[in-house]
């Protein structure tokens, strides 16, 4: 069943506490606590384990790490072949070049024979900044959730990082995990329980659904709290994993609001929104907006500035819940 | 040489001023490559600021894209646009993006920065060349780390096939990538006898030598083979702090660290 993560403190809704974190240090955290549980997990990088984070688990288990080098294909096949000999291997690159340079070894030799590798990606979309368009995937969530037998998720802090990276392990069979570089804020407190397929409600509302992903999450709650200031009711819905949808969620919103928006760091063709638009399309057409980056590519600059810049702001998220309630 | 010794210097103080703007960018690998650059921009290639899209001009892809500001600075420097420019490295709307984007500036041959791919770019280049029986050379810049991607060596089976005696690649082999050395992180050595082994012809020289350098570069024109260089280098050349440390792959300089070196930079 759906959770609400917020505490009540004297009738007020709060968050126990506002904990910057960034989904890629969660996932350096997870990897040792998994390593130490676990003899079988290995975790290979090419090159980049200073900012994928594997170096925590490399420097504690230096002989179950492999460094592949800067060679991300060869990192993806030799991670199939690990897998077909019982280990559980977690590899890591950024989001761009694990899911892109690597695309068709994730395809054809790790998903096609259901093979149980982990592709942890970590620098996805435009929040890489600096480094700019070369670098910022903003296409891999569908590139991942076209391929047969992956398993999709999209954590949207780091609490919720810690604990997807961890229901991988325990999942046998291929996901893609997608981790971000900055620190974000804390959508979920430490009681929150993560399941694979599940979506989790953050805000109750009537009046239009706003689901997110990753720490457009966030976004979108603070969406809600402008549309509330407004009159407006908002839904608030965190969607991290993309596949298996939780498809029961989002129609039951959906059939309550009649109207919903999609928010994420990624191109709006093809991600969740094409998700959720894919779910009611076939089972409960209502109104839709999606916000994300519209077919474009990004561009060099501080993070913040990109944000504002390709309208992924929670005023973003909010302007487009008053146009799709305008259609409503 | 004179001349050259003296816009090194200036593009090295680009180098330094700009990733210090920035707060982000990768000076190691920009220092390790700046006699190479100089050599070509300065000296060998035949190009010309005001018609940069001239069919008959030689081309130059840095493969190794991260190195843009050495690119950025050299180009400046040489006319493609002001040298004011250079201010604006990776800031929001800037046409100095983290890594060279072909389609935003003018001097840029190939959009790079996903290691691997130029030196396929190049060699398509080469090939066009060739085709159009036209005698511009392309140059191509490559990282001792980046010949790890097999794709390097996809395309240096292709250049030696088609006979692309109009190719030169340059290995910037300062040793190091971002996780350490390269051959504690992923052995691509003996560089020289690998490429030797794919059909190219190969000279090793000392990276920040400019006669040697520049003699390898015009050596190119007799073979009938695509040559290679091997150019030895060190990671961070010239500014103390930063030689042969894998640590300044990609991290900016303080102000107070940008002040420093360009004190070594007088
Ligand atoms: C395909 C790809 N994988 C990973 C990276 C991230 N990356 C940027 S620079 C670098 C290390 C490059 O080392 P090297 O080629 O030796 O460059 P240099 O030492 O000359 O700076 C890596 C892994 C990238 N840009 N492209
Ligand atoms: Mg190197």
């Amino acid at each position: 069943m759906s959770i609400l993560n917020f505490k009540f403190l004297n009738g007020v809704k709060v968050l126990t506490e506002i904990k910057k974190m960034a989904t890629r240090d969660a996932y350096g955290n997870a990897l040792v606590e998994l390593g130490k549980e676990h003899e079988d997990i290995v975790v290979l990088d090419a090159d980049l384990s200073k900012s994928t984070k594997t170096n925590t688990f490399a420097k504690e288990f230096p002989e179950r790490f492999f460094d592949m080098g800067i060679a991300e294909q060869n990192m993806m096949g030799v991670a199939a072949g690990l897998a077909a000999a019982g280990k559980v291997p977690f590899a890591s690159s950024f989001a761009i070049f694990a899911t892109g340079r690597a695309y068709e070894q994730i395809r054809n030799s790790i998903c096609y024979s259901k093979l149980n590798v982990k592709v942890a990606a970590t620098h996805a979309g435009l929040t890489v900044g600096e480094d700019g368009a070369t670098h910022q995937a903003l296409e891999d969530i569908a590139l991942m959730r076209a391929i047969p037998n992956m398993t999709v998720l999209v954590p949207a802090d780091g609490v919720e990082a810690l604990q997807a990276v961890k229901a991988a392990y325990e999942l046998n069979g291929p996901v893609y995990i997608r981790l971000g570089r900055p620190k974000v804020d804390a959508v979920f407190t430490e009681d929150y329980e993560f399941k694979i397929g599940k979506a989790a409600y953050l805000r109750k509302g009537k009046d239009v659904t706003l689901i997110g992903t990753g720490f457009m999450t966030s976004e979108a709650l603070k969406a809600a709290d402008i549309l509330a200031a407004e009159g407006i009711d908002a839904e608030v819905i965190n969607i991290s994993t993309i596949k298996p949808l939780d498809e029961e969620t989002i129609i039951e919103s959906a059939t309550k609001t009649r109207c919903m928006v999609t928010a994420e760091e990624h191109n709006i063709i093809g991600g969740l929104g094409s998700a959720v638009a894919e779910t009611l399309v076939s089972h409960c057409p209502v109104p839709m907006e999606r916000v994300g980056v519209n077919d474009t590519f990004g561009e060099s600059g501080k993070p913040a500035d990109l944000m504002q810049k390709y309208g992924l702001t929670a005023k973003d998220i909010a302007d487009a819940a008053k146009k799709v309630l305008a259609r409503k | 040489m004179q001349h050259l010794e003296v816009t090194a210097k200036k593009i090295r103080r680009h180098i330094i001023e700009m990733i210090g703007t920035a707060n982000s960018g990768h000076p190691g690998g920009s220092l390790s490559a700046t006699e190479i650059v100089t050599s070509l921009y300065f000296d060998v290639m035949n190009i010309d600021p005001e018609n940069p899209a001239d069919p008959k001009r030689d081309r130059f892809v840095l493969s190794k894209g991260h190195a843009a500001p050495v690119l950025y600075a050299a180009l400046a420097e040489k006319g493609f646009f002001p040298v004011e420019e250079l201010k604006t490295l990776r800031q929001i709307n800037s046409r100095l993006q983290g890594h060279p984007a072909k389609h935003k500036l003018p001097g840029i041959e190939s959009s790079t920065g996903s290691l691997g791919q130029g030196i396929s770019t190049a060699v398509g280049m080469a090939l066009a060349g060739k085709l159009d029986q036209s005698d511009y050379r392309v140059f191509c810049l490559l990282g001792d780390g980046e010949i790890q991607e097999g794709q390097v060596w996809e395309a240096a089976m292709a250049a030696a096939h088609y006979k692309l005696s109009n190719l030169v690649a340059i290995v910037d082999n300062n040793g190091l990538q971002i996780d350490g050395s390269i051959s504690d992180v992923m052995s691509p050595n003996p560089i020289d006898k690998k490429w030797a082994s794919f059909g190219w012809e190969v000279i090793t020289v000392d990276g920040h030598d400019f006669k040697q350098i520049i003699d390898a570069l015009n050596k190119g024109k007799s073979t009938d083979k695509p040559l290679l260089i091997l150019a030895k280098t060190t990671k961070g050349k010239c500014i103390s702090f930063m030689e042969n440390l894998a640590d300044w792959h990609g991290k900016a300089p303080s102000a107070e660290q940008v002040q420093c070196a360009l004190e070594e930079l007088k």
